[in-house]
């Protein structure tokens, strides 16, 4: 438990995690002109161009619509992301270094639940609410196994303080200890943010599915809130995971960034490379597969750490 | 002061949600209405340094009214939950209920013995709650689990139209299971 972090440290948290969510959407369309053939030196611009030009587009109006939970949904992502990484630490400082942190985190990603299937309903739209549906079915699918995960990284170091979870990796990674765990924290990560195999819920196939009717800003919040939640769920793996901020000669803070930049740019691509599942495929898998191999996961770190 | 403060901020609105599931016209709002009103009452356990509970219940909250917004607008009396309606029906019957309730939990208020906190809250409360759960209430946390998973698989059971004879055939003996849907695991 290091001191607490400075404020102009809390102001650069939404800051650096905005940068670094940028970062994100520009390697995805780096990736996308690359797959298309187009010129790859133009695409880091285009999440700035597509920002301007959803900033001065007009916002659709839709008869029937619930404009109070449809904008509330969508403010929520962004939201839950930047209250996600209150816990995450910065060169050992959190801006809220909770005893409980990764409880806190799992909270606040699950406020996504509620974000997209508000964000689907508003519109009414029936896409939108298939959309909704099936972020809920989704979640079901993988929660449970993401929950283990985290457990397991909690049981690893004994805490469910974050800082306490990273300084317990200081002679092994957890990524090395517990990969199982590992690799379900990714794909759960992915699965948060409705990202790469993960976006049935705003497929092409439902023209947009949760995000069908959005526009303008709204459509701008809901867009840079995905990418901002990758980011957060990318950041969150450093402690949980990768051994937070250790490395050699760099000061920790640039560490965590490093390996931020690092899982964010290894989740967008995956992202790219996988096709979407379907929901109820991936709920066969969730529960036949990964959460009795996350079990065992947890039951083989349980006594690595009462024998060792 | 702050703790007051907030205190009285969080259970005013909590009240105020909880009025509010009754006042609107969607099944949407009245979900997310008790979910915040869930969310409010959760704070007042982060007041009491029980930030494990406090932060427990709005992970669960949030992810069981979102499960039961599902439920709620399947089985509303309008289609698809689409249409405005009405939140409340047998007015007198649920008012004398309600009060009833309300009665009871004040005097249970009154006539529990509420134990003494001038020693000062211990350092760690999850740490205790850990193990109360795992020692002296172990027996019932057991009973409990057993009581509900058991419940969960009978309804699973209960509920699913295809059991194990449709899939794998009469004798069990059909090495690939027969799904009206393919892919997921063993297809």
């Amino acid at each position: 438990m290091g001191d607490p972090m400075p404020l102009w440290g809390m102001l650069l948290l939404p800051i650096g995690l905005l940068l670094l969510g940028y970062g994100g959407a520009a390697w995805s369309a780096i990736l996308t002109a690359r797959a298309a053939g187009s010129p790859v030196s133009l695409a880091a611009a285009t999440p700035a161009r597509e920002t301007a030009r959803l900033l001065v587009e007009q916002r659709r109006t839709i008869p029937g619509a619930d404009t109070l939970l449809w904008r509330l949904g969508g403010a929520t992502v962004p939201v839950a992301a930047v209250l996600a990484v209150l816990v995450l630490p910065v060169a050992d400082r959190a801006a809220a270094d909770l005893s409980i942190g990764v409880v806190w985190f799992n909270a606040m990603e699950v406020l996504i639940w509620v974000a997209v299937w508000t964000v689907g309903w508003g519109a009414n739209s029936a896409w939108g609410l298939v959309g909704a549906y099936r972020f809920l079915i989704q979640g079901l699918a993988y929660a449970l196994p993401h929950m283990f995960a985290l457990t397991t990284a909690a049981l690893g170091a004994g805490s469910l303080r974050v800082s306490d979870i990273a300084q317990a990796q200081e002679n092994l990674w957890f990524a090395a200890l517990m990969p199982v765990a590992f690799g379900v924290y990714l794909l759960s990560a992915m699965a948060m943010a409705y990202w790469g195999p993960f976006d049935p819920a705003v497929a092409r196939d439902l023209a947009g599915g949760a995000a069908a009717e959005l526009t303008g800003v709204d459509r701008l919040v809901f867009r840079s809130g995905r990418y901002l939640m990758l980011t957060a769920a990318a950041a969150m793996a450093v402690p949980l995971f990768l051994g937070g901020g250790a490395g050699p000669l760099l000061p920790g803070w640039a560490w965590t960034v490093l390996k931020t930049a690092a899982v964010l740019a290894l989740l967008v691509w995956l992202g790219h490379r996988l096709p979407t599942v379907r929901v109820d495929r991936f709920t066969e898998i969730g529960w036949v597969v990964l959460i009795p191999a996350t079990l065992l996961q947890a039951l083989v770190v349980a006594i690595v750490v009462l024998v060792v | 002061m702050v703790h007051t403060a907030v205190f009285a901020v969080c259970a005013a609105a909590s009240v105020a949600a909880g009025v509010a599931v009754f006042r609107v016209d969607s099944m949407a709002r009245a979900t997310l209405a008790l979910l915040a009103s869930f969310v409010l009452a959760a704070i007042t356990l982060l007041l009491l340094d029980l930030s494990y509970l406090g932060v427990l219940v709005i992970l669960m909250m949030t992810m069981e009214m979102m499960i039961m917004i599902v439920f709620m607008i399947m089985y509303m009396m309008n289609p698809a939950g689409l249409m405005p309606m009405t939140m409340v029906h047998n007015n007198r019957g649920a008012l004398a209920i309600s009060l009833a309730v309300f009665a009871a939990l004040v005097t249970g208020i009154f006539l529990v013995p509420w134990p003494d906190t001038r020693p000062g809250t211990p350092a760690d409360p999850t740490l205790q709650l850990a193990e109360a759960i795992m020692g002296s209430k172990m027996l019932v946390m057991m009973v409990i689990g057993m009581v509900l998973f058991a419940t969960m698989v009978a309804a699973t059971v209960l509920s699913t139209a295809r059991g194990r004879y449709d899939r794998y055939g009469d004798r069990l003996r059909r090495s690939r299971p027969d799904d009206p849907i393919r892919g997921g695991v063993g297809r």
